[in-house]
């Protein structure tokens, strides 16, 4: 690993779990399952769930004879997320990683070495954090093997059983340099990686089906130094949940070693979720030597200048442009922004607040109304008609919420859905009208509001609106109410 | 080819011609030991189902009813395929080779397995897991390697046509010591896919036949592009059979030094093939050939990055016989102990050895001392042989330092056995094309050999000058 970016370094928050004084430094290597329709090197179907060893065939099962050709599209799907991540796709060459296991059909792992397709690029969070990404490479997956009886232990198990379907699927390595700071910053990383992946289409990203692995490398120092001590890959790491609680955890171990004597040893370690602790895998004096050396079996991958220009013309926006996008469009803040580009309603607020609707508003109606799973029955320009309607005063906020609602089940004009619901716009003399009722009722209520502080005015603002409300069944515009309010005190 | 031609012309029968080579297989392999396995009942069926053919008026191949000879490190469907090698007993590949498949097509009907160096791993075909094969000419000789089974099929008129493997002289030198013609293929010319591989950027597939003609019809019916296979040559036509009446004349021609016995050029060459070689060459000079002396220096190099490169990448191919899948397994107490039991067990010792020095030339800390610098070779033998193209069409040596030698005579030192490919691994390391022509006899009155070498994707310029040899021989 190279040395950290020192921009990125100086600028990183304190990381609140680690004793005082102590600096966590983090790179993390993500692996990423294309989304193709075959396999990396054979026609065989790449599909998540099948019975055991169905979708195999001579080649990704390493049979005698058998030849790797390589999935084109895997290929172009690499390249494009080398671009999304602003990375320099190089002329490439396939690599033979040598060790024996079980669910590696060849014995070796077909991958990329000193010559990866992409290298050199970045991935800025949605805090504008910058992390640098060292190379993101092509490789083949291994099979997964079962180890039965014995605790589930490949040593301990009675027996073991191998499943290929996942042998030769198509993997992307996203390795990032070791800039990364915080617990915060490692999961936005994987978020933010996992957004970019799915938007321009390479893969689904789930982490519960593993399309997406993360393994991390650990190291801690003395906050101020620029060393980089001693790290550990910890594997096995399931979840964003499981990374933050694996990293504090090896984190700690670490400070403890170098407090309490010469620090940790250079090693895998496994994340037990169970447990909440990492456990001993191989350390570096019996690490494998791989003797990798170039895939004779495979051609270099070496794409025309005008086949990058094609990947960047056709790259979709990805998620730091459009959080951009919103913001200056809307106002959004980082978080509101973050919020709505994860779950797809930029284009939506964008749509909306083009057709005249208020970005403030647009946002917050999105924001709170609209966490639902299948809102794609809520059409811009309705949903733009709905804002609209809500700003001019036609629906109050509660009405607005609950149109949402309706346009969210069924489509359509949003008009037409309050027309439905009875929902009219109050005249405001009928409002006063009641609010008069309600002061002369609630003297007390009246005076603390004509009289209090700050406070005391929004507590009785709330009480009068709600009483309007009660009576009104919702009907009422809450910001009316409050003006009228205004206007009587001040009269 | 004359059989294919009386076949397709209902002039004899298929089924009557495989039989008769049944027969002389029955009679005389005992003694050879040419076959790992003879597949009569399915030869018989194939025979028969092409007189069908024939008979209903339908086309038939290029090659109809011709036998062939398949060497056993090539995929047959459901056909026992060991590499000669105890590690893949009892495994029945579920494919056929490309180059299998495309015999089958043209109608070849193949009448079993021949037998091999351990993964094609020998000059001898003594490393053998079933046993050595003899050299037809002599029987206390060996046919040469790995491809010695395949080469004695043909010398003995088995069948007139086998099929080899060439990784550093695999086809030529037993083609050399059996008496027949042996070819190897630009690199990517015939498709590798189903060859169990031993070296993947050196072997290739090639042709064995009684005659340059027989050769030459093997070759244009096994090169071409295969998809299945990525170093396989895009548009790669191949013309072996139109060329072979073409003569020589005015084709430029050199003799390259350091593999004819020149000085500073590989040593051990013997007298009598030498003389042979140079009688070629004066043939080839009266057919009106420009021929000329020319130095390759980096041609003395061969050996040794041969024995670097080959290793460290059977190292990787042969990694797969871990017991987990498919051939012998040696049950242990672990996973990894019941690998280690079962290579112990399935592999013999020069397939082991090879396996350890490149696993050595491979190693961290080795890596830029060896399989690095034997790239770098490579790399510079690549220049030499262009910038000698520049000025000869075609170059020519001995095919072998020697004529065949006793069996167990060389088993017990690998180097004097190594030495055997002094002469053809420069073409595998290169990816050209060369060519074994049987021209004479050496003085204990086995066959010699000479070879035709050509620059990449001229293998019928091999066929071409070869032809003129076997008529003059
Ligand atoms: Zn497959």
């Amino acid at each position: 690993m190279s040395e950290p970016a020192p921009a990125a370094a100086s600028e990183t928050p304190v990381e609140s779990a680690l004793p005082e004084g102590w600096e966590l430094i983090v790179g993390l290597e993500v692996h990423v399952e294309l989304d193709t329709a075959t396999k990396l090197f054979c026609g065989c179907v790449n599909r998540f769930g099948a019975e055991p060893n169905t979708n195999v065939c001579p080649t990704c099962l390493g049979l005698p004879g058998s030849l790797p050709v390589m999935n084109e599209r895997a290929v172009e799907m690499a390249m494009i997320l080398g671009r999304a991540l602003g990375c320099r796709v190089n002329r490439s060459v396939m690599a033979r990683k040598n060790y024996f296991y079980p669910d590696m059909p060849k014995d070796f792992q077909t991958t990329q070495y000193d010559q990866p397709t992409n290298s050199d690029g970045l991935l800025e969070l949605a805090d504008g954090f910058v992390v640098g990404i060292e190379r993101a490479h092509i490789e083949e997956d291994t099979g997964k093997s079962v180890h039965v009886g014995g605790g589930g232990r490949i040593n301990e198990a009675v027996y073991s059983l191998v499943d290929y379907n996942r042998a030769g699927v198509p993997l992307i390595e996203i390795v990032s340099r070791p800039d990364i700071r915080t617990i915060e910053h490692a999961r936005n990383y994987v978020e933010e990686l996992r957004a970019i992946v799915v938007a321009t289409g390479v893969s689904d990203a789930r982490m519960e089906e593993g399309s997406i692995r993360v393994d991390a490398n650990v190291s801690v120092r003395l906050r101020g130094s620029s060393e980089l001590r001693t790290r550990c890959e910890i594997k096995n790491i399931n979840s964003l949940r499981s990374l933050g609680r694996a990293i504090e955890h090896e984190a700690l171990r670490q400070i403890d070693l170098w407090t309490t004597g010469s620090g940790p040893q250079q090693q895998t370690r496994h994340w037990d979720e169970d447990a909440g602790r990492t456990t001993p895998g191989r350390s570096k004096e019996d690490a494998e030597d791989y003797r990798y050396f170039q895939e004779p079996d495979l051609v270099p991958l070496d794409p025309t200048p005008a086949t990058i220009t094609a990947i960047d013309e056709a790259m979709p926006p990805l998620p730091a442009a459009r959080r951009a996008a919103l913001r200056a469009a809307t106002g959004a803040g980082v978080d509101a922004a973050r919020l709505l580009v994860e779950r797809g309603q930029d284009g939506l607020a964008m749509a909306a607040v083009a057709a005249g609707a208020d970005g403030a508003k647009t946002v917050t109606r999105l924001v709170n109304d609209l966490a639902v799973d299948d809102w794609s029955k809520v059409e811009a320009e309705s949903f733009a008609a709905l804002v609209r309607m809500e700003s001019s005063g036609e629906l109050s906020a509660s009405q607005a919420k609950q149109v949402l609602g309706d346009l969210v089940e069924a489509g359509g004009d949003p008009a037409a859905h309050a027309a439905a619901r009875g929902f009219e716009v109050m005249d405001t003399t009928e409002l006063e009208s009641l609010l008069d009722q309600l002061i002369d009722d609630n003297p007390g209520e009246w005076s603390r509001y004509c009289g209090g502080d700050e406070g005391e005015r929004k507590k009785m603002q709330g009480f009068f609106t709600g009483q309007i409300m009660k009576a009104t069944r919702g009907q009422a515009d809450g910001k009316v109410v409050a003006e009228l309010l205004a206007k009587r005190s001040s009269s | 080819m004359e059989i294919a031609a009386a076949v397709s012309a209902g002039e004899r029968s298929a089924l009557e011609v495989v039989d008769e080579h049944l027969d002389l297989i029955a009679q005389r392999d005992p003694e050879l030991h040419a076959f790992n396995l003879v597949t009569a009942e399915s030869a018989r069926a194939e025979a028969a189902a092409i007189d069908a053919r024939v008979s209903a008026g339908e086309a038939v191949g290029p090659l109809a009813g011709v036998p062939l000879a398949v060497k056993d490190n090539m995929c047959t469907k459901g056909v026992p395929t060991t590499c000669s090698s105890k590690i893949l007993e009892g495994w029945r590949p579920p494919y056929d080779a490309t180059v299998v498949e495309r015999l089958r097509q043209a109608g070849a009907v193949s009448v079993g397995k021949t037998n091999l160096d351990e993964f094609a791993m020998g000059s001898s075909t003594e490393h053998s897991a079933f046993g050595p094969t003899r050299n037809p000419h002599d029987p206390s000789r060996v046919p040469g390697g790995s491809s010695g089974g395949s080469a004695a099929s043909v010398a003995a008129g088995f069948t007139p046509l086998g099929i080899g493997s060439d990784t550093g002289g695999s086809i030529r030198q037993p083609a050399a010591f059996c008496g027949v013609v042996g070819m190897k293929p630009t690199y990517g010319a015939v498709s590798r896919y189903g060859l169990i591989a031993f070296a993947s950027s050196l072997d290739q597939i090639g042709p064995i036949a009684a005659d340059v003609s027989g050769a030459a019809a093997l070759f244009d019916v096994i090169a071409g592009h295969d998809p299945l296979d990525s170093t396989s040559i895009g548009d790669f036509a191949p013309t072996a059979s139109a060329v072979l009446d073409e003569g020589v004349e005015g084709l430029r021609i050199g003799v390259v030094k350091e593999l004819s016995g020149g000085p500073g050029g590989v040593p051990g060459l013997a007298v009598d093939v030498l003389a042979r070689a140079a009688e070629a060459v004066e043939v080839l000079a009266a057919a009106g050939a420009l021929v000329d002396e020319v130095s390759v220096p980096s041609s003395t190099l061969g050996l040794s990055a041969y024995y670097l490169v080959a290793p460290a990448e059977a190292s990787s191919n042969l990694a797969r016989y871990d017991g987990v899948r498919y051939g012998l397994r040696v049950d242990g107490p672990t996973s990894p102990e019941m690998t280690t039991a079962t290579r112990t067990a399935g592999f013999g010792p020069e397939v082991k050895r090879r396996i350890m020095l490149g696993t050595y030339a491979l190693s961290a800390g080795y890596y830029d001392a060896f399989y690095g610098k034997a790239l770098k070779v490579r790399t510079m033998m690549l220049n030499d042989f262009a910038r000698v193209y520049e000025n000869f069409d075609v170059l020519v040596s001995p095919t072998t330092p020697t004529t065949a030698f006793e069996l167990g005579t060389r088993t017990q030192d690998p180097l004097t056995m190594y030495v055997n490919d002094v002469c053809t691994i420069p073409s595998n390391l290169t990816g050209h094309p060369a060519i074994s022509v049987p021209f004479g006899v050496g003085d204990d009155g086995m066959p010699v050999g000479v070879q035709v070498l050509a620059p990449a994707l001229h293998d019928a310029q091999t066929f071409r000058v070869a032809a003129v040899l076997e008529a003059a021989s």
